[in-house]
């Protein structure tokens, strides 16, 4: 699965910083993810996980530190950049429109449109088509393109939200806690479809503070920790205790643990 | 959404839920065809003998209700996009008022006056939305105090240039003008005369229009009404854009997350209301031949009524201008049909609430079956 050896990364991020005012919410985070891997970056809340995929995505801009995607060097203005880019990121909340269909949701932002007169009309045809399609390959069964995204069961939706992507093209998804808000049967369909996503060559980068999640999917393991890389790990070579002791900063976890008898 | 969990079912058990009624009720139009069908039949059943479907009174309740269509379009699409517009009522009274000063005051050929006042007119609509995407402030507040900025300034320029609220003498300066018969004129006269001198509709018996046919054309603001329902549904329902009106409303950051450019959608829909509202004015004022400082009261809930009726949701992201557009009829119906039904026409305001109340309750229930919420 792991293709590294004959590829070149697709992103490098390089000693990113990130400041806002005396904050300084990232000190220096290097990571490279590479096509056709599942990128897993974990973290406990506030470790910089956010600010480190909104400086990849385009949201902000890192204060010091580069960006190399495709071995050169980028300055992404605003998402938008990141997207032509082939940098697609879905959110935890913000994937889907609930009361529009599944199909208008798909191709919202990117309708197809077909000219009638000389006047450009969204094809609802061909978008009905493809959506229909796209979810029978990821294996949802819709009532019909026109059915609502509320309908849908929060797993599905991220399930979408994931497809539209890369069939826009995307060459790096991120994922950002996909699985955080999913009960257990939803948590596997959604970690089953990052997997059909990274055979097809494409790179994942997985947020998640679940080590369990991570483990299930994932080929390489980055922790951050108060805004710092604590190393990246290969699959095979960290046990997930290992990791988790990472996230929580170790110490204070491992009198808690005790007491909880093993289960966090 | 672990709740979502528990109660979705798997897929196949999911196609028999959905019956065919319920299909029909996620339709946002459903309130609007019902209530149309209501209202029609207590009409033809309580006023019938009372003029209200001959030809004059067919064309009285389709000329008010036309009126409210106008003003309903813009409205049903900005709400659609997520915002309101409290001052279309005031944009109405101000652009008649505008048209009145630059072609009565000012002397100014009335095209020009017409063609200027559309221009200051959707500078303001996008003002208007430039103020409420630049201070993230709820369009309520912002669009309410356009409302009495724009009503004061109604009111003042007149006094302040002629003395009055009120100028007149519009018709005899528009006479001869090829810009104001577009919103003043009337259609199909030709067959209207044909129609009358084949005794298909009543003509006048006596006095100076002897002989002419009692309905002379269809009025222009008809016309107006029915090709902005027409410009409105297809570019909400059939366009790139009105995927993107959708989308600003349903979710203003999600849908910027993929690219959708909100902000330009939101502002030109700002922009649309204001020039549904100045179509509104420039055909009532070529109508009466004259503005009035109070044009337009309360229209701007009138519109959003309708609005309503017609499926739209408040919360935006989910409604249709075929609603809207029917809403907008029940409103003319039931105005000119309690007076033909001479029933005091104070209980139309009444009406209005109640029918509100109920379509709101209906609309809350669809979204909630939509959604999936419990």
């Amino acid at each position: 699965m792991n293709t590294r050896t004959t590829h070149q990364p697709i992103i490098e991020m390089r000693g990113i910083e990130k400041h806002f005012g005396s904050v300084i919410a990232l000190a220096g985070v290097s990571v490279d993810v590479y096509p056709g891997e599942c990128h897993c970056l974990l973290g406990d809340n506030g470790a910089g996980k956010s600010t480190f995929i909104k400086t990849m995505s385009g949201v902000h801009k890192p204060t010091r530190g580069e960006i190399l995607f495709e071995g050169r060097q980028m300055h992404f203005e605003d998402p938008r950049d990141a997207i032509a880019a082939g940098i697609a990121t879905v959110y935890q909340d913000l994937a889907m429109i609930p009361l529009m269909s599944v199909s208008r949701n798909f191709f919202m932002g990117n309708e197809p449109t077909r000219k009638i007169a000389g006047i450009p009309f969204f094809d609802r045809a061909l978008a009905d088509r493809v959506t229909m399609e796209e979810m029978r390959q990821m294996g949802i069964n819709l009532r019909g393109p026109d059915q609502a995204v509320g309908t849908l069961s929060g797993g599905e939706r991220q399930t979408v939200a994931i497809a539209r992507a890369v069939h826009f093209g995307a060459k790096v998804l991120i994922l950002d806690e996909p699985t955080s808000a999913l009960g257990v049967r939803q948590t596997a369909n959604v970690l089953s479809t990052i997997d059909k996503v990274r055979k097809q060559d494409i790179a994942v980068v997985f947020i998640t503070h679940n080590v369990r999640h991570a483990m299930a999917v994932g080929d390489r393991f980055t922790v951050l920790n108060r805004g710092m890389t604590l190393g990246t790990a290969q699959r095979g070579q960290i046990q997930p205790e290992e990791l988790q002791d990472m996230m929580a900063g170790g110490q204070e976890l491992v009198a808690l643990e005790g007491s909880l008898g093993g289960t966090v | 959404m672990a709740e979502t969990a528990e109660t979705t079912p798997a897929p196949d058990e999911r196609v028999k839920q959905m019956s065919a009624f319920r299909r029909a009720l996620i339709r946002p139009e459903l309130g609007g065809i019902c209530g149309t069908i209501a209202v029609f039949t207590f009409f033809l059943l309580f006023a019938f003998d009372s003029g209200m479907f001959n030809s004059q009174g067919i064309l009285n309740w389709s000329t008010v209700s036309a009126q409210f269509m106008i003003i309903a379009v813009g409205a049903c699409l900005l709400m659609i996009a997520g915002e309101f517009d409290l001052s279309v009522g005031s944009m109405i009274g101000f652009s008649g008022m505008m048209i009145a000063i630059f072609s009565v005051t000012l002397g100014w050929p009335v095209w020009a006056a017409i063609l200027v006042t559309f221009a200051l007119s959707l500078a303001i609509g996008a003002l208007n939305g430039f103020i409420v995407i630049r201070t993230g402030l709820p369009s309520f507040i912002v669009t309410l105090a356009a409302l009495f900025i724009l009503r004061g300034f109604t009111i003042y320029f007149p006094q302040l240039l002629e003395n009055k609220t009120i100028i007149g003498g519009i018709r005899e300066t528009a006479e001869g003008d090829w810009l104001a018969p577009v919103f003043g004129g009337k259609i199909l006269t030709g067959l209207f005369d044909w129609l009358g001198q084949t005794g298909v509709i009543a003509t006048f018996e006596r006095g100076t229009r002897q002989g002419d046919p009692v309905v002379d054309g269809i009025p222009m603001l008809i016309v107006w009404a029915i090709a902005l329902v027409i410009f409105g549904h297809v570019l909400l329902t059939r366009t790139k854009f009105g995927n993107w009106i959708f989308a600003a409303g349903g979710d203003a950051q999600a849908a910027r997350y993929v690219g959708v450019p909100v902000n330009r959608v939101k502002i030109l829909m700002f922009m649309l209301t204001a020039f549904c509202a100045t179509v509104f004015a420039t055909c009532q004022v070529m109508e009466f031949g004259s503005a009035g400082a109070d044009r337009g009261l309360l229209k701007e809930f009138e519109a959003i009524i309708a609005v309503v009726i017609g499926g739209a949701l408040l919360t935006g992201g989910y409604g249709s201008v075929l609603g809207a557009a029917l809403g907008a009829l029940i409103f003319g119906v039931v105005q000119q049909g309690l007076f033909f039904a001479s029933v005091e026409s104070s209980l139309f305001r009444v009406f209005l609430g109640v029918i509100l109340l109920l379509a709101v309750i209906l609309n809350t229930y669809i979204r909630r079956m939509i959604t999936g919420e419990r």
